[in-house]
């Protein structure tokens, strides 16, 4: 029972994962290194990576700074509307990113409740940039104050406590005693959150606009080039959006390592302490 | 005057965790604060420290008004029940922390952290982290880390709760043997009356957020307040007696009836160490049948039935023990040679709190 269990769960993912992983890789390279080069260096493809690269820069770490404020409040204070707040964090889960990205263009559009006001001042946010970062925003939201907020409450807050009795000032007292005490659920949430911001397709596709060497982020660009049957080349620039996926997924597995082996290391130390 | 309290309150919604409270705490003292979980003991501790502020009432630290006053400027040392240590940390670091903070000179820092270390015994552990330390280091981290920005008062939260009870021994005398070294004024936490007599130079009992009592070990013992004090510290025999003909009576036991008419209450208590047993079944009034011995150590204590079915409590040594021919089942003669009245309460009346005491009578006297 229990092999047939995992041989289906391993041809699964089989089928399901790794071949069109594979796949993706085999495509790219199908015309080999110097065609796989200059699919990248296309201006077009380059304008893409270096917009995907920006909207990542600009979003994980406001998410960062939301998410270490969200689970701080949640886990040290009790206030009313917490579990709001909570049902909040959660919202860009449950509603579809097509709906998310159609939020924006109703708020921010030519047609939008805010449209006439930024025409009048010639901001543009829809079919521009910051446009692509709100939605990008919008959707990654919950990542790192999920991961956070789990660790900050188990934490509690006597360290801190501790910190301001012994004189230190609020800033202080996060710096040396909160931040380091939720370093690896931070880092897991940055990591999730980044590996999503970049790949972000749906939110982004309604508020971009399309337009090739401006708006297009890597994953825009990638259906544009697969529409225009250049598929050598959409899957040039699919294989760095997987090789990111492999890093993400590498780099998380070093940290659950990292941790289960500070974890036992942890409790064999309290069996020697506690031994005579 | 180290530390004073004035009537202060602390309420928590409705719920008042801490009412009316004053006391003071003189330099260099170490006190307890001592009282059942949620007596407000806690709460008391941390409003000195200013991690709490009081709804009502103020608090000096060495005469000035702290109540306004935030934690990072009282200058206190706060030691938490469960040590609190930086898990980030090392030993050291620990240590450090809240000289770094004051912006010590490096060299002053590393001066003051070794002194500690060794005198704390910790020398060679400044690399550990704290979950490569055992359950009595890292008290002794907690502590060394607290004293070493020389506060003016170091506070601790339940310092022997989180050890086993062999370890909790060597911490209290450990603290008191500190205590005396470093002269600073102590207070701390504890629901354990034994910790607090053995420890303390003095006593505050709390109960339900009320001072009961404030006073040396000796003094609580041997004069409690009322009767919740009586019966906190220490094991005490607390019987309910019924006057009748100008006596109060509870089962064989008789007591003078106070002049109170027939029918009132009296509630009577006394100390184990009260009872004197004779295996010379005439020399006292009382018979009584030894139903269980409690070895303690040095001490064992005695349960023993009247034959009206009334169960007391004796303690001896063990030598008496064996003088006596004691054991298991064999009937004896016993007397009671003090006691208190602990409440008096005519029929249908509440309860009138009183304290009369009765010191021991000659040895052989009928009470």
């Amino acid at each position: 029972m229990k092999w047939i269990l995992v041989s289906v769960a391993l041809l699964f993912s089989l089928v399901f994962l790794l071949l069109p992983l594979v796949n993706v890789f085999a495509q790219a390279f199908s015309r080999g290194w110097t065609y796989y080069l200059d699919a990248l260096r296309q201006p077009d493809s380059w304008a893409a990576i270096r917009l995907t690269l920006l909207v990542a820069a600009i979003s994980v770490p406001l998410n960062v700074i939301f998410g270490l404020a969200a689970a701080w409040c949640i886990a040290k204070f009790e206030f009313r509307g917490k579990s709001l707040l909570i049902t909040l964090i959660d919202l860009p889960f449950s509603v579809s990113p097509v709906v998310a990205g159609l939020m924006f263009v109703v708020l921010f559009g030519l047609q939008g409740f805010f449209g006439h006001w930024l025409d009048a001042h010639n901001i543009k946010i829809i079919f521009a940039v910051p446009g692509i970062v709100l939605a990008t925003v919008f959707v990654t939201f919950p990542f790192v104050a999920r991961e956070l907020i789990p660790v900050t409450q188990a934490t509690g807050t006597e360290q801190e406590q501790a910190a301001l009795t012994l004189g230190a000032n609020g800033w202080q007292t996060f710096w040396h005693v909160t931040l380091p005490s939720v370093k690896w659920g931070l880092i897991y949430g940055i990591i999730l959150c980044n590996a999503r911001a970049m790949g972000e397709f749906g939110a982004v596709s309604v508020v971009s606009g399309h337009i090739a060497g401006r708006t297009n982020t890597m994953p825009l660009h990638v259906e544009k080039l697969y529409n225009e049957y250049n598929a050598p080349a959409a899957f040039a620039v699919a294989s760095l959006l997987a090789l990111l996926a492999l890093v993400t997924l590498g780099v998380k597995t070093l940290l659950e390592w990292k941790q289960a082996r500070e974890f036992k290391r942890a409790q064999r130390a309290e069996l020697l302490a506690d031994s005579p | 005057m180290s530390i004073e309290l004035k009537d202060v309150t602390k309420t928590f919604g409705d719920v008042a965790a801490v009412k009316d409270v004053s006391f003071s705490v003189h330099e260099g003292e170490l006190m307890a604060l001592l009282g059942p979980s949620g007596g407000g003991k806690t709460t008391v501790l941390r409003m000195i420290a200013g991690l709490e502020v009081p709804t009502a009432g103020d608090v000096f630290i060495r005469g000035q008004r702290v109540n306004d006053l935030s934690v990072q400027d009282r200058n206190i040392g706060f030691v938490f029940q469960n040590y609190a240590l930086f898990k980030n940390m090392n030993v050291f670091k620990n240590i450090a922390f809240g000289l770094k903070i004051k912006k010590w000179k490096r060299a002053d820092v590393k001066a003051r952290v070794t002194e500690l270390l060794e005198l704390f015994g910790l020398g060679g552990l400044d690399k550990r982290y704290p979950h490569q330390l055992s359950g009595g280091q890292r008290q002794r981290v907690a502590i060394a880390r607290a004293l070493a920005p020389k506060p003016s008062v170091l506070l601790l939260d339940e310092p022997f709760g989180a050890v086993d009870a062999k370890i909790r021994q060597e911490l209290r005398e450990w603290l008191v043997k500190l205590h005396h070294d470093l002269n600073v004024t102590t207070i701390f936490v504890t629901h354990d009356q034994e910790e607090a007599l053995e420890v303390s130079n003095r006593i505050v009992i709390f109960s339900r957020g009320h001072l009961e009592q404030v006073g040396t070990p000796r003094e609580v013992y041997e004069q409690p307040a009322n009767e919740f004090v009586a019966r906190f510290i220490g094991v005490m025999n607390v019987l309910d007696a019924e006057v009748r003909d100008g006596v109060a009576r509870v089962g064989e036991l008789q007591f003078p009836g106070e002049g109170q008419p027939d029918g009132a209450r009296l509630r009577i208590g006394f100390r184990p160490y009260a009872v004197q047993i004779s295996n010379d079944l005439s020399l006292f009034p009382y018979r009584a049948v030894l139903r269980h011995t409690f070895f303690l150590g040095i001490m064992l204590r005695l349960e023993f039935e009247l034959p009206s079915g009334l169960l007391l409590r004796s303690r001896m040594t063990k030598e008496e023990y064996v003088q006596l021919g004691l054991e298991d089942g064999r009937e004896f003669s016993f007397q009671i040679r003090a006691y208190r009245v602990l409440a008096k309460e005519a029929a249908g009346l509440a309860p009138e709190r009183d304290l009369a005491y009765h010191p021991p009578p000659t040895i052989g006297e009928h009470i």
